[in-house]
This record gives C-alpha cells, structure tokens and sequence, in this order.
C-alpha cells in the first residue's frame, strides 16, 4: 500500500518535469531540438496520466496515457520532423521576442497561476491544487510560445503543449469522465493541423499584426 | 467507461432523430458523387431534421446525463435546423452556379454536403448537451468541420482565413476546455465523482454550495474561449476572414447560427455562476465585452472595401449587443437578447443569402464596384436593400423591435450604460446607410459575373430566392406582431436566464 505522501510526491514530479519541458520548448534554437523537447513532455505527460490512473484507480487514464505516448510522443514528432525536411522549413527558430525576455515572462506566467490557483483551491485536496497550478503554468507557456515564435511549426508545436498542459489539468481532476474522448478530440485536432501545415504549405506565421501587408493584400485599402 | 454508461436512447425520443438525422446524412452525402444529386439530397435531409426537430414541441423527452432539452435550448434548436433547411436551398442554387463556372470540382462539392451536414449535427450536439464535455467536444468538432468549408475554394486567401481561424478558435476552444475542468473541480466536492458533476441539469441546483473562487476563475477562462468563437472583441480577430472568403452559403450559417451556438454555451455558464450566488458577477464582464464588441464594429464598419467582410464586422457587433444584453440581466433585457438571436439569425443569414446571389451576378466582392443594384438587378436589389436596412435597424423590422427593447431596458435599470450602445448603433447605422446607397442605387456598374453561360433553371433560381424571401418576411411579421404564446414563451427563457 502506498502513502497518501507518496502518491502526491510522485505525481508532483511528473507535473514539474512536464513544466519543465515546457520552458525547455522556449529556449530552443534549432526546430529539431524544439521536435524533441516536444516529444519529451509529451511523453511525461503520458507517465503523469498513468500514475494519475494508478492512484485514482482509474483505468480509462491508461488509454489517456497510451495515446499520449504513442501519438503524441511518437507519431507527431516524427510527423513535425519529416514536414520540417519535405517543405525546406527553416531550421533554426525565428523568434519575435527574444529567448531571454521569454524566458522571463515565462517565469512570470508560473508565478500568476501558483498565485491565482493556490487560494482559489483551498477546498479541493492538495495533489489537485498543485497540479492544477503546474498545469496552468503549462498551458501559459504553450501561449506564450504561440506569441513569441514566428514560424507556423513552432507556433502549432505550442498549441500542442498548451493542449498537454489541458490533459494534464483534466487527468489530475479526480474522477472527471470524458477524458478519453477529450483526449481524443484534441488529438484530431493536432493531426488536423499537421494536415493543414502540409497540405497548405504554410512555413510562415501569418502575422496579424502587420496590418499594410493584410490590406494591401486583400484589396481592403481603397 | 462513459460510452458504456450512455443512457439509453430509444426511437421515441426526437432528441435521437434529430441527432441521427444529420450524422447519418453526412455519412450518406459522403457517398454520392453527383453533387445535383447531393444538393437535393441535403435540402431532404436538412428537412427532416426541421422536422423531426418539431417533434420536441410535442414530445419532450426526459433529461438525461447526456441530453437535455428545456424551454431555452429548444428553440435555439428549432431555429438552427430550421436556418439549416433555408441555407440548404440557398446552397443547392449558389453550388450550381459555382459549379457550372467550374470553380468547384465534384470532388469537392462532395466533400462540401457531407461536412455541411457534419456541422448541423455538431451545433445541434452543442446545443441539446447536458454533459459540458460534451459541449465542448461538440463546439470543437463544429470548429473543424467550418475550418475545412472555409478552405474550400483553395485560393491563398481562404487558406490563410481558415488557417488563422483554425488557430485563434482552437486556443480559444482550449481555454474553454480549462474552464470546463475547472467547473468540474468546483462540482466534484459537492456532486461526487463522475457524471452529476458535469451534468448542467444536476450541478444548476446545487450550484450554491460549489466553491465560488474556483468557479469565478472557471469563468473568466470560459469567457474569453467561448467569446473567442462568439467573436467578441478584441477576440473577433479571425471572424472577418472566415466569414469573407469561404464559400457563401457557410459564412450565412456561421454568422446565423454558430455564433449563437458558442453564445449558448457561454450563456449555460453563465447561469451556473449567477445561480451560486458568491461568485464575480458575470454581468459587468459581459457588459464589458458587448460594450467593446459594439464600438470596435462600428468603427470597422467605415473602412470596409469587402462586402462579406462589412456584414461579418456588422455580426461581431450584433453579437456584441446580444452579449451586453444578457450581461445585463432582468426580464425585459433577456427577453431582449433572445428576440436579438432569433432576429439577427434570420436576417444576418438572409443578407449573406443577398450577398452571395448579387457577387456572383457582379463578378466581385469589392464594395466599390458593385453599384445600382436596384436597377440592374430590381429583385434581387430591393431585397438587398430591406435586408441592410433591417440589420441597420430601423423600423418596422424585427432588429428594431429588440434593439429598442435592449435600450430601453438598459435605461430603465441604467441610463449610462445606454449611451454608449445607443452611439455605437448610431455609427452602425451610419456605416451601412452609407455602404448601402452606393451599391442600391446611381450609375448600375457593369455585372462581369456569370453570365448567361451558367443560367439555372427557374425552378433552382427560385430555390436561390426563397430562403431570403422567407427570412426577411419572418423578421418583418416580428417586427409588426409577436404571436401572444410566443411572448409569453419567450419571457419564461428570460425568466430562467435570471
């Protein structure tokens, strides 16, 4: 029988070490180095559920987990990789905030959601207020290196660690139901946009901001 | 484990039917390659769900862990099957012109109907979902299924919208989702492990004694992922794009009904934290964002050379005015904002009906060139100019009706809160007016569209004019006189809205 101690510390670490991964993916400078940090926190999102569903006695957490390792530890990242080559994608991560200042905003981001989560929490049991602050932290990260990468492929690389930081709060959530079909959806949705980067050939981010290049480009100018 | 627990539902429950309906269908139209055949096909289908959807009136079903239906999502259902049905029509004559002119090939068209279908059933999911996992596996499958109607027509700029649209909704589904687990984690201590605690029909009568810090914090990111698919501002980024560069028929049902869709969930959410009681006030942020939504729009509306985009950034503020409705709260407000959905629904959807059928005969989408239209085009140009002018909102249409109920509403609890929606619909009003004497009337312009080479039989050039007929004939009889059960009808859902 394991300890209640055990069991929190454990799933405690799996959660900082998928954080972890998570500033990893911010401070890359080449696109396959980005791939498989990518792959790593995928992968320790998928022990996360499974401890998750060891603890809770869960079974459906297992199929969470073996999708995460099989399709997003896997197949995504060897997908990311043979785009990169077949569509000449630059290798190197074009950024538009530098690694320094992510990093710091990073850190920043962490700290807003142990201060916003941690209080709110205090009636639900300690192992779901932690992961629920790391997990959020996840999910900021994702977002934030959604903002701060130019590329299309970094910019979904971030999208699906947002969505590891979103399967993470879900598993972490005792007893919730629907997390495979959860799980599953999302992963239509990352195969989607593979699909979408390939099919379209889209290398560059399409960049919002740079509204003469939108008007002119539409004809909205007059 | 949650599939296996799947209530049971048997052939009398109309909730299956209108459910199996479109899935099948979309399985069905997948299989057909002669795309005349599909049009006709999909209106069959389309109709059947209208059908079938009626059946709620008459049979109510029980609730369930998955389904429900109450006063509110029923008629939100009838209205999208039924606008459905119409874009249906619209769409069997818009495709055959489109075509004829060899824009689309069959393959495509193909694919066109059975995601047209897919997307039915997913808003219909949404909306009878009692279960908020489901919702939002449903509003995340009807953000896909638009995605790849958007792209259709394969050109850079419909690559890009649908990208950007992709990309922007599916952060923003991804917040909603960390909402959805964060109502979970609120609902758990109180309803138990499992099922209740996600069911919205269980949670709302328990909803007081859910912990209010976390289910204020669940909110705030509903709010803003939800919004995003709402288009409020400054979330609406991706709105104009989807909205100007998929095919016609698609940007009437995502403006008509997916919106409202994505507002419902957010509404149901809305209910749960007003019925806690402890929590923030939902009704100040969602003033907030109307507020903004109102005046961005209006200011866009000015500097439009497109005409899909001008009527996508007359949605964003149109769903800027539902949303500060509702965030206003109290009877007359929320009686407001529901006649505002149904209204905006079937006119907005009747303007890109107008839209589509005058840039295909002009040839373009640049406001600029398309002018005299009542002349060129009396018909179609008369009905054009109803319709701007009912979403512009004057009297004696149905727009009107609403939106002077939201602003005397506003006034009798508020009054400054009034002014700035009564500016911001004065500048709307302004935009459109102006927008719309150019393209009505002077000098007609040369119409270099498809010309005679893809004439359509008068049978589906009927089918083209009928749903915008119909649409604007309903919002006209709103406007003059709401049938007494359907008042009465409608102040119970407000009621409900609290």
């Amino acid at each position: 029988m394991l300890t209640a101690g055990f069991e929190y510390h454990t799933a405690h670490l799996i959660g900082a070490v998928v954080l972890m991964m998570g500033f990893t993916l911010l401070y890359q400078r080449r696109m396959s180095a980005v791939i498989r940090a990518y792959s790593w926190q995928a992968t320790a999102l998928a022990l996360a559920a499974a401890w998750q569903g060891f603890v809770q006695h869960a079974p459906h957490l297992y199929a969470t987990a073996a999708i995460a390792l099989l399709f997003k530890g896997v197949a995504v990242p060897l997908t990311l990789s043979w785009l990169v080559k077949r569509l000449g994608i630059h290798r190197t991560v074009e950024t538009a905030l530098g690694i320094g200042p992510t990093m710091i905003a990073g850190v920043g981001l962490v700290a807003l959601s142990i201060v916003l989560v941690l209080p709110v929490t205090s009636g639900a049991g300690a192992i779901t207020r932690e992961s629920l602050a790391i997990a959020m932290s996840v999910v900021l990260l994702g977002l934030l290196m959604m903002i701060t990468r130019r590329n299309a492929v970094t910019q979904v690389v971030g999208f699906m660690a947002l969505e590891n930081g979103l399967i993470l709060a879900a598993v972490g959530a005792k007893g919730m139901p629907l997390v495979v079909e959860i799980s599953i959806a999302f992963s239509v949705l990352v195969a989607m946009t593979l699909f979408g980067i390939f099919f379209f050939r889209i290398r560059e981010r399409f960049d919002t901001l740079d509204l003469a290049y939108l008007e002119t480009f539409r004809g909205e100018r007059q | 484990m949650p599939l296996s627990s799947l209530p049971s539902l048997d052939l009398h429950n109309p909730v299956l039917w209108v459910l199996s309906i479109p899935l099948i269908g979309s399985g069905i139209l997948a299989l057909v390659p002669r795309w005349r055949a599909a049009a006709v096909l999909n209106v069959v289908i389309s109709a059947g769900t209208v059908g079938s959807s009626l059946f709620l009136f008459v049979r109510r079903p029980d609730e369930n862990q998955l389904f429900f239906i109450d006063d509110f999502n029923i008629y939100l259902v009838v209205l999208t099957a039924f606008v459905g049905f119409t874009t249906a029509l619209f769409s069997s004559a818009y495709i055959g012109r489109e075509s004829k002119a060899r824009r689309l090939s069959p393959k495509h068209l193909r694919f066109y109907h059975a995601m047209y279908q897919a997307f039915l059933f997913t808003m219909l999911l949404a909306l009878t979902a009692n279960n908020i996992g489901v919702l939002w596996v449903a509003v995340e499958a009807a953000t896909l299924t638009t995605v790849l109607m958007v792209s259709l027509f394969r050109t850079r700029e419909a690559i890009e919208a649908a990208w950007k649209y992709f990309i922007l909704c599916s952060v923003g589904i991804g917040l909603a989702l960390f909402g959805t687990v964060l109502v979970y984690l609120a609902a758990q201590p109180v309803m138990g492990d499992g099922m209740p605690a996600m069911a919205w029909t269980q949670m709302i009568q328990r909803a007081d004694a859910f912990q209010p810090e976390l289910i204020s914090l669940a909110f705030v990111f509903l709010l803003v992922g939800y919004g995003t698919k709402v288009g409020l501002a400054p979330l609406h980024a991706w709105l104009p794009d989807a909205h100007a560069e998929g095919p016609t028929p698609i940007s009437a049902v995502l403006s008509g009904l997916l919106l409202n869709v994505a507002l419902y969930a957010l509404l149901r959410f809305k209910m749960l934290v007003a019925a806690n009681g402890h929590a923030l006030q939902p009704g100040p942020l969602m003033i907030g964002m109307g507020c903004t939504s109102i005046f961005v729009a209006a200011f866009m509306l000015y500097r439009r050379g497109d005409i899909k985009r001008l009527f996508a950034y007359s949605s964003v503020e149109h769903m800027g005015i539902i949303t500060f409705a509702f965030g206003m709260g109290g009877g007359l407000a929320n009686f407001a904002g529901l006649l505002h959905m149904t209204m905006h629904s079937l006119v907005k959807s009747a303007i890109f009906f107008a839209v589509g059928l005058i840039s295909q005969s002009a040839g373009t989408k640049r406001i600029a060139d398309i002018r005299g239209l009542t002349v060129s085009q009396p018909f179609l140009g008369w009905a054009f100019v109803v319709a701007v002018l009912a979403i512009a909102g004057l009297p004696p249409l149905g727009i009107f009706m609403s939106e002077f109920l939201v602003i005397s509403s506003t006034f009798a609890s508020n009054p400054l809160l009034g002014i700035p929606v009564i500016l911001g619909l004065a500048i709307t009003f302004g935009a459109l007016v102006l927008r719309l004497q150019g393209m009505a009337f002077g000098e007609p312009s040369v119409l270099s569209g498809y010309g005679e080479s893809v004439r359509l039989s008068r049978l589906a050039r009927t089918a083209g004019m009928l749903p915008l007929i119909s649409h604007l004939a309903l919002a006209l009889i709103a406007g003059i006189y709401l049938p007494g059960p359907l008042v009465a009808w409608f102040q119970a859902v407000a009621k409900l809205l609290g």
